[in-house]
Parts: structure tokens; sequence; C-alpha cells
């Protein structure tokens, strides 16, 4: 899977919220076309370290790298740079004002320059492979929480992103709505996507990871490929979780 | 009550100027408001503390003292508000047979003092859009402008529009001051010159002019009150 220099590179990357010491010297490289899933316990910084990757959350110290340069500071350069990843969130985040269709063209029309006649039939294209191209011009509100978490990939994939984030994006669904989703993830990771996936669905990371990461109270305390993380996990922090959550 | 009738050209010339008045810098408030809102919520700190400074001099200073600034304190610098003689707005004037100096002063004190309210009743509706537009917008690559125009103004507005519509109201009602700063003929200060100066009873002429506010003020509030019934269908 992985081929040449990595995409995200995090280096001793350092968060404080106030005292609480939220990223504790985080090193993590992620190469293209990986799929890593970051779990663990609630607080363990897992979502923060999603965030920082595009800088919605800027960092105390330490460096992230994404394709060979270093985060730019807020600005032209980083807006740049955060049209080459795309973000999921947990609450989607569909731009309520806006019809389904808008929500998806937004991007590429206003940030890219492209002509809006090219981007509609991509965007109807990707509201097609995400199965909800029946939906186009509803808003937002007037789809299932599914719907909508699906059209906000839709909406990341249209601007033709190097790389995918993903923040907890089934949290916030009714467990049957949870699999169309993760569908959606899954033929994304097949076709090469490279991916940075916050999740508690431990079946999607035993199929769909080549790693996973496991954080714990700011600390990356694991990182292994998904069958010996789940079979075997090493640190007691890890035994403890799975314990929890797998028991069932 | 006679002098309602009998000096009805009276009362209606007061409402008239006042209603230009009130129109004109009702326009200019929204504006210079609309700035200082955007320097409030800017990404640039020094643009951000000037936006707060702004709000905090003329939020915080009496309009009377504000009116005192503008109608004695532009004169002692030697302005006649001339820089208000912009073409369009000027041709207005003349049209009007208001180009007097105290007409701008009062226009350019009531706007300075009026932009402070309607910057905090933009920025309330901001406030208003959840966090996660924003964040959503600038995880596109959106800058800063783009993202206010086409994903966080669009939905503030349905927050602002009750408060802003408030602080016009207040404003109408605020502009009565300027009779007292040199301006003759507005409402209020025909109900001083049919009173003061005529000997007309206060109370029916207080009636009169109440009459004339009211007819701008009570219209106002019904259609913000329509607004408001709309969104809550459209929510």
């Amino acid at each position: 899977m992985t081929t040449g220099e990595p995409l995200i590179v995090l280096d001793s990357v350092n968060k404080w919220f106030g005292p609480l010491h939220v990223l504790d010297d985080v090193s993590l490289s992620v190469g293209r076309g990986e799929v890593v899933v970051v779990i663990g316990p609630s607080g363990s910084g897992k979502s923060t370290l999603c965030r920082t990757i595009n800088r919605l959350e800027p960092i105390n110290s330490g460096t992230i790298t994404f394709d060979g340069q270093p985060l730019p500071a807020e600005g032209k350069a980083l807006a740049k740079l955060r049209s080459e990843v795309g973000m999921v969130f947990q609450s989607f985040n569909l731009f309520a004002h806006k019809t389904i269709l808008e929500n998806v063209t937004l991007g590429p029309v206003k940030v890219r320059k492209e002509k809006p006649a090219a981007v509609r039939e991509r965007a109807l294209a990707l509201l097609d492979r995400v199965g909800i191209a029946n939906q186009a011009d509803k808003f937002p509100a007037q789809l299932s929480g599914g719907q909508q978490q699906r059209a906000a990939i839709a909406r990341a994939l249209a601007m033709q992103p190097k790389a995918m984030l993903f923040d907890e994006p089934t949290s916030a669904l009714d467990p049957e709505m949870v699999g169309e989703v993760l569908e959606v993830m899954t033929s994304l990771a097949s076709e090469g996507m490279t991916m940075v996936v916050v999740t508690h669905e431990m079946g999607f990371a035993r199929h769909a990871a080549n790693r996973v990461i496991f954080m714990a109270d700011g600390q990356l305390v694991e990182d292994a490929p998904p069958a010996e993380f789940f079979a075997n996990p090493r640190s007691a922090r890890a035994k403890d979780f799975l314990s929890k959550i797998l028991t069932h | 009550m006679n002098v309602l009738i009998d000096k009805f050209d009276v009362f209606a010339g007061g409402f008239w100027l006042t209603l230009q008045i009130c129109l004109l810098a009702a326009i200019g408030a929204l504006l210079l408001g609309a700035v200082v809102a955007v320097l409030r919520i800017s990404p640039v700190p020094p643009l951000r503390a000037v936006g707060t400074a702004y709000v905090n001099i003329f939020r915080n200073m009496p309009l009377t003292v504000v009116m005192f600034f503008a109608a004695f304190g532009l004169p002692a610098l030697g302005s006649n508000a001339d820089f208000l003689r912009l073409p369009g707005l000027d041709a207005v004037f003349n049209r009007l047979g208001t180009d007097l100096p105290y007409f701008r002063f009062a226009l350019i004190a009531l706007v300075l003092y009026t932009a402070a309210f309607v910057c905090e009743a933009l920025r309330s509706g901001v406030n208003a859009v959840p966090p996660g537009q924003a964040e959503a917008a600038r995880s596109l690559g959106l800058t800063f402008s783009q993202n206010l125009r086409h994903v966080v103004l669009p939905q503030s507005w349905k927050a602002s529009v009750v408060p802003l519509g408030s602080v016009i109201i207040a404003m109408i009602k605020n502009s009565a001051l300027a009779g007292f700063f040199g301006v003759v003929g507005d409402l209020a200060q025909t109900a001083d010159q049919l009173t003061s100066a005529e000997g007309f009873a206060f109370v029916p002429v207080a009636i009169g002019i109440s009459i004339g506010y009211l007819i701008m003020t009570v219209p106002l509030g019904a259609l913000l009150d329509r607004i408001e019934k709309r969104q809550a269908v459209a929510r």
C-alpha cells in the first residue's frame, strides 16, 4: 500500500487546552494510500489529533508536514492546503441554507474557481456514488443522518483531496444508518484513498484499516496492524479498553 | 386639540424631515455597522481591536455627547461636514432643501452612535450560527471573506433581523435629539417651536408628535414580527 515518502507526518506534536495536555509528544506518519484508524477512550485526544492535521486546531510545539510541506500559518496558503485535505465531521456540518447539490459544488466553484457546469456534473456523479443522487435538491434538514453524512463525504470528495480525515463520522448516527456510511468509507479505502479515521467502529478498523493507532491520555500508546492489535494488544491500557468494548 | 388640525402642515413637515434623517441615518448606520462587525470578527488582532474600541466608545457614550461632538467639535476643527457632500448624496440634500450643516452633523452623530449597536446585533447573529458551519467552510479551503459571504452571513441574517429592527426603532426615537442641536423643523423641534414660541398647550402638541413617531416605528415593528413568523415556518 505505502509508496514513497509519507503523505502526513506528525513529529513530536504537543498541544495543551489550558493545563490539559491533550496531545503529548505524538509522532505519527501516514503513507500514501494508507488507512489509519485511531481509537481510544473519550478524552484521549484522538479527535484533536485528527483536527490538527488541517490545522483546525493549532498545535503548541512539534511539526506537522503534509505532502512534504510544513503546515502554513493562517492565511491563503493554509486555505489551499485545507482544500487538499477532505474532512468529515461527527455532526456532518452541511451548510444548512444550501441544497445538497450546492453543498457539494460550493468548494470547487469558489475555492478552485472551476466551471459550475463541470462541477455540477462531478457533484451529481459523487452523490450517485454515495447513493443519494435523488436528494440533490433537498436541504440538509430534510435528510436522515446517514444521508447527511454521505452528502458530507461527497462534499469533501468534490475537492478531489489527497487525503480524507474522518472525525467520528458515525457517532451521531442511529445504529441502522451506521452501515451505509461505513460502506462508502470502505469503498473509498479500497480505492486507495489516504484516510485517517477516528472511530469507535471496531468492525471497520478490523477490515478496512492498514494500521490501528490506540491513544490514551494524549499519548499514542500503540500502533499496529489491526489483526495484531485486536488479537494481541501489548499495553495494559489497550487491553483494558478492548475488554470493555468487545464484551458487549 | 385644534392645534393638530390648524398646524397640520407643521406636523407633516416635521414628520417629513425626521423621516429623511432616519432613512439616511439607517442606511449609514447599517453600512458602517456592518464594516465594524466584520472588523470585530476578523482573524487579524489589530482589526479586531479597532472594531472593539469603536463599539466600546460609541455604545457607552450618551448620544447627547456624540451630538455635541458632531455639532460643536466638527466646526471647531474647521469642518462643516462637507465630506458628506458626495455627488449622489449632495443632490438628495439639495432636493430636500435641508442643505444645512446641522442636518449633516446630526446625521453623523446618529450614524456613529447607531453603528455600534448595529455591529453588535449583526455579531449576535453571527454567533448564533453553529461553529461547525464555519469550520466546515474552512476545511474546504474557503478564505475568511468567502466563509462570511457564502456560509456565515446568509445564516446569521435570521438571528440578526429582529435585534437589528429594535436598533433602528431606537434610532428613530433617538433622532428626536437632533432638534436640540440646530436641526430646525424635525418632529421634536416642531414641538418646541409650537409650545415655547407660539404658546400652544403642550399635551396636544406632544400627542401630535407622538403620532408622528408611531407612524414610523409601529409599521417597522409589525414588519419585524412578520419576518420573524415567516422564519419560524421556514425553520
